[in-house]
């Protein structure tokens, strides 16, 4: 029996469906959910979120959000998220390079400004690194399963 | 009646008139079309975040749970958000939903604050003489999430610090191009009981359930979680708020001018029939007048032969 999962971002539904197990980056670790799962609330971590369902996995990056589990649905609410297959890459890179940059030439710490610049450094980030482990491991199988960090 | 030249401008300027507010009727047709796939593209988020809220406020003993979710015994102040635009011809747009709130807030039983979003409505309230707690206007044509967050942020803060007891949300409700409707719903503290049930978006009645929830596990702490989650789906519905608003506007918008295009082409056709009139009235006087002086002429000359 398997659970429904939707996960949604401010602007699109991302994902809405069966899954047999959902792994998500939560605050204090990531963590994996079957159904049947007892009710849990939990906020979001930047990371990446991956719905299985039938020996069929789908990828997606959030940057942060909430998770609301319960026994027969999980629901994702991502600040911001994208599937992996759907991330540009040379977007991401781009962005990455002027975030760089724009730090670098230092706006105070602790401004707004500052943090928006930091936030959308380590969005690009994870869309490059979601990219690199995840399309690659597409293509030439079977390579090792990625350590994730928690 | 007025002189030919006078009456030659007027349709002029009437036309013109015409011309402009045809414009600005395109601009605003395409605008709702933008603004309601805004609105759209937000809902399934925003349905999904009410059901998480709608769950969380029937968790067993909530009112310990966090301060947001307290229900208070007494109400010493209202605070209220009231979401109108900046921009005006707009037909009866701003006075609808300004009406709207007097008739609800202007006699209740504790002081009334407002928080305005947009210039019109801060002008209009402030001829009401009420007290404006603060104003939030230039909002972008297209806004984010980002632009509005900072609302949100004010009705919790004056919420958490006790400035007010309830918070409500007064808007313009988008439902199509020909009606829109002023909406009322109650921010804080969360409350979805039946009686809330008709302020829901639309699908999530059929989720009603009766009952206490099964209670939560949160990561990290409550307190901490309920923190962050609250504060910002109170935000996310404040943003929903704006953008239907923003709809709402531009569509009365499209319609007010609509109607103004029209009245203009026919105030011109009136003005041309009677440009028309004057211009055959002075030929046929001065056919008269030439008529008249032949015959005289003729006359004189006869006389003198």
């Amino acid at each position: 029996m398997p659970i429904r999962c939707e996960v949604v971002t401010q602007d699109k539904m991302l994902y809405e469906g069966p899954a047999d197990i959902v792994v998500a980056p939560g605050v204090e670790g990531e963590m994996g959910i079957l159904p049947n799962h007892a009710p849990l609330l939990t906020q979001l971590d930047y990371g990446i979120l991956r719905v299985r369902y039938q020996g069929e996995e789908q990828v997606f990056t959030i940057a942060g959000g909430f998770m609301e589990v319960r026994p027969e649905v999980v629901t994702v609410l991502a600040d911001v998220g994208e599937r992996v297959d759907e991330i540009d890459e040379a977007r991401a890179e781009e962005a990455r390079r002027r975030a760089e940059e724009l730090l670098k030439e230092g706006p105070p710490p602790d401004t707004d400004e500052y943090l928006a610049i930091e936030a959308s450094l380590r969005r690009s980030r994870l869309r490059l690194d979601a990219v690199r482990r995840y399309r690659r491991r597409k293509r030439q199988r079977p390579a090792p399963k990625p350590r994730e960090e928690s | 009646m007025a002189s030919a030249r006078e009456m030659r401008l007027r349709m002029r300027s009437v036309r013109n008139i015409a011309q402009v507010t045809r414009a600005l009727q395109a601009v605003s047709a395409s605008r709702v079309r933008k603004a309601e796939a805004l609105v759209r593209a937000t809902r399934p988020y925003a349905d999904k975040a009410w059901q998480v809220l709608r769950h969380l406020s029937r968790q067993p003993a909530r009112d310990y749970l966090h301060p947001l979710l307290t229900q208070r015994q007494q109400v010493n102040k209202i605070l209220v958000v009231l979401v109108t635009g900046d921009r005006g011809l707009a037909g009866a747009y701003y006075t609808n939903v300004l009406r709207f709130a007097m008739d609800h807030f202007s006699e209740a039983a504790a002081p009334v604050s407002y928080v305005v979003v947009g210039r019109k409505g801060r002008d209009l309230l402030a001829r009401q003489r009420v007290d404006i707690h603060a104003e939030f206007s230039h909002l972008p044509p297209e806004p984010t999430y980002a632009d509005t967050s900072a609302i949100g942020r004010v009705a919790i803060e004056e919420y958490l610090e006790g400035r007010a007891d309830q918070v409500f949300l007064v808007y313009t409700d988008f439902i199509n191009l020909l009606r829109q409707e002023p909406t009322m719903k109650k921010l804080l503290p969360l409350e979805f009981e039946e009686d809330a049930q008709e302020g829901l978006p639309t699908g999530l009645a059929a989720h009603q359930r009766r009952g206490p929830e099964p209670a939560y596990i949160y990561e990290p702490s409550a307190d901490e979680l309920i923190s962050a989650i609250v504060p910002r789906l109170t935000a996310l519905q404040v943003y929903e708020a704006v953008l239907e608003s923003l709809a709402s506007e531009h569509a009365a918008r499209m319609v007010a001018m609509r109607n103004a295009t029209e009245n203009a082409k026919e105030l011109a056709i009136a003005l041309q029939m009677e440009y028309n009139k004057a211009r055959q009235q002075a030929i046929t006087s001065e056919m008269l007048d030439i008529a008249g002086g032949a015959e005289a002429l003729r006359q004189a000359l006869g006389q003198g032969a």
